[in-house]
């Protein structure tokens, strides 16, 4: 079993279509929906993918002939070590933890399996060392 | 038999290299394995720190003069207004004031990191004209090295202690404490705790007018006690308040600070301010010293205040120690809830242990205050009256 992070964009005309259930049913994958968001552009989903590598290739290859915007998990969180200060207000938005403080030497770490990239950090962060790769 | 040191002995040590100088951290775990009589006899300096955001910090500047000369009644540095009501070729930058051209995304914090970077700095100014100062406009290029004089000069740093923050309501909040999550979904607090300078000298009795203290990476000062002094506010047995307290105001050379202890920051939607470093060391005088020193932060105490109410009472959801605090989560109403720091115990730890190596090295000394805060200062509101009612 293999599992992957993906981050699906919806054009308008695309949100109509239950494609969920789809990944569920015709490619006997896992979707986990870990962050999903409606604005005036498009719909976003950011949602684990888990089955055998080549269920998921099936599934991914499904997703763009749906017209489904795909972006593999290459994103990233960066952050700059030289602005950082360690103060941890980023890990204060971070829901998922994937940003955490202490409890021993007090630095910030992250953790990419655990981001959403919900992107509350980028903002948060007073000294503007956290940055999204795409 | 009772432990009596003065400054001049403890100063004498350290000029022989025989002082013995732990961190407020350190002295917690002596204080509990040999007692505070053992401790005091054994132990001569106590070194605290902090690094948290102070919006009010900023610094003096002298330019000097240009030819023919110019008064400067307005000054702008990198497009960010300084005060230039002074004399010629004066003028204060303060860290929350914000650019003209790039608003929230630079301001006086940023232009303080830069000089103490080294970097250049453009400077305009204008003038009315007068006859001893004709020009009525300049812009030209400033750095650290061509300037006369730039020291910080900070009104109000080192809160002794700070609330926590959280939010009741159902919308975001962007604060000086972070951002507040909706229907207490965190919880901030902005306090190095056991580390920090006042909660160690909970009653300001070795931290004075003119103590010498580790400011940004140099040897700075205690100019004199900070704005909204407030030595009146409710305290714990162990004498430590639990609410904000004591303030300082620092000074200290800009041209010898170090930019790994000081650093400009954004407020998202509140503005910008500026991250200090600041460590004071404390004299081991007897064992009294050593006892407040060695408060830990299982006792010691903040208030946990709602920010959703825009009024200056804000009503809180009690008490929480910073034990509680830096485990992660505390309970509100029987719900969990999220802490994270804004301030940097990482940070505040490195100056701790740097201005210990100071005085273990004989290279900073302790000076005792010229004259030491009054604890019957109140901390007065600002009332909306006529003229008549006053």
């Amino acid at each position: 079993m293999a599992k992957k992070k993906f981050v699906l964009h919806f054009p308008e005309e695309s949100v109509e279509k239950p494609v969920t259930y789809h990944l569920v049913k015709d490619y006997n994958l896992i979707p986990n929906i870990l962050r999903a968001q409606i604005d005036e552009n498009e719909g976003t989903l950011v949602v684990d993918l888990q089955g055998s590598a080549e269920q998921i290739d099936r599934g991914v290859i499904f997703l763009k002939d749906q017209g489904v915007g795909i972006q593999e998990a290459i994103q990233d969180l960066v952050i700059n070590r030289d602005r950082c200060v360690d103060c941890g207000s980023c890990t204060g938005v971070c829901k998922p933890g994937a940003l955490a403080i202490g409890p021993d030497d007090w630095e910030l770490k992250f953790d990419l399996d655990k981001c959403i990239f919900c992107e509350l950090c980028i903002n948060t962060c007073p000294t503007r060392a956290i940055k999204v790769q795409f | 038999m009772a432990v009596k040191k003065t400054y001049e002995e403890i100063n004498e040590k350290i000029r022989r290299g025989e002082a013995v100088v732990v961190t407020a951290e350190e002295i917690i775990g002596i204080v509990n394995d040999e007692g505070v009589e053992k401790a005091a006899q054994k132990v001569d300096v106590i070194t605290t720190g902090t690094f948290g955001p102070m919006c009010s910090t900023g610094a003096f500047i002298n330019f000097g003069h240009s030819d023919p000369p110019i008064k400067m009644t307005k000054v702008w540095l990198n497009d960010v207004p300084a005060y230039a009501g002074l004399a010629a070729v004066d003028a204060y930058i303060g860290a929350t004031e914000l650019s003209e051209t790039q608003g929230m995304n630079y301001g006086g914090a940023y232009v303080i990191e830069d000089l103490i970077a080294g970097k250049n700095v453009k400077l305009e100014a204008e003038a009315y004209g007068t006859d001893c100062y004709p020009r009525k406009d300049i812009v030209t290029y400033i750095s650290k090295d061509t300037l006369n004089e730039v020291y910080l000069f900070n009104p109000r740093n080192a809160y002794q202690n700070y609330a926590v923050a959280v939010n009741s309501s159902a919308r975001m909040l962007y604060t000086y404490m972070g951002t507040l999550l909706p229907k207490l979904g965190n919880a901030t607090y902005c306090s190095a705790g056991q580390l920090s300078p006042l909660l160690n000298d909970p009653f300001y009795r070795t931290i004075g007018i003119g103590t010498r203290v580790f400011l940004a990476g140099m040897q700075g000062y205690v100019a004199w006690q900070g704005t909204q002094f407030n030595p009146q506010q409710t305290r714990s047995e162990n004498g430590v308040p639990i609410g904000t307290g004591g303030t300082l105001a620092l000074i200290g050379n800009l041209k010898d600070m170090n930019t790994e202890f000081i650093r400009a920051a954004t407020f998202h939607n509140y503005g910008t301010t500026m991250f200090v470093g600041v460590g004071i060391p404390i004299p081991v005088l007897d064992e009294d010293v050593v006892e407040k020193a060695s408060v830990s932060d299982k006792d010691i105490y903040t208030t946990i205040v709602d920010y959703s109410v825009p009024q200056r009472s804000k009503p809180n959801f009690g008490k929480v120690n910073y034990a509680e605090l830096r485990s992660g989560k505390i309970e509100i109403n029987g719900k969990t809830v999220r802490t994270a720091p804004i301030s940097s115990l990482n940070k505040a730890r490195k100056i701790a242990a740097t201005l210990k190596e100071w005085i273990k090295q004989g290279n900073f000394f302790l000076q005792q205050p010229v004259e030491n805060f009054s604890l019957d200062q109140t901390f007065k509101p600002l009332e909306i009256v006529t003229e008549e009612e006053i």
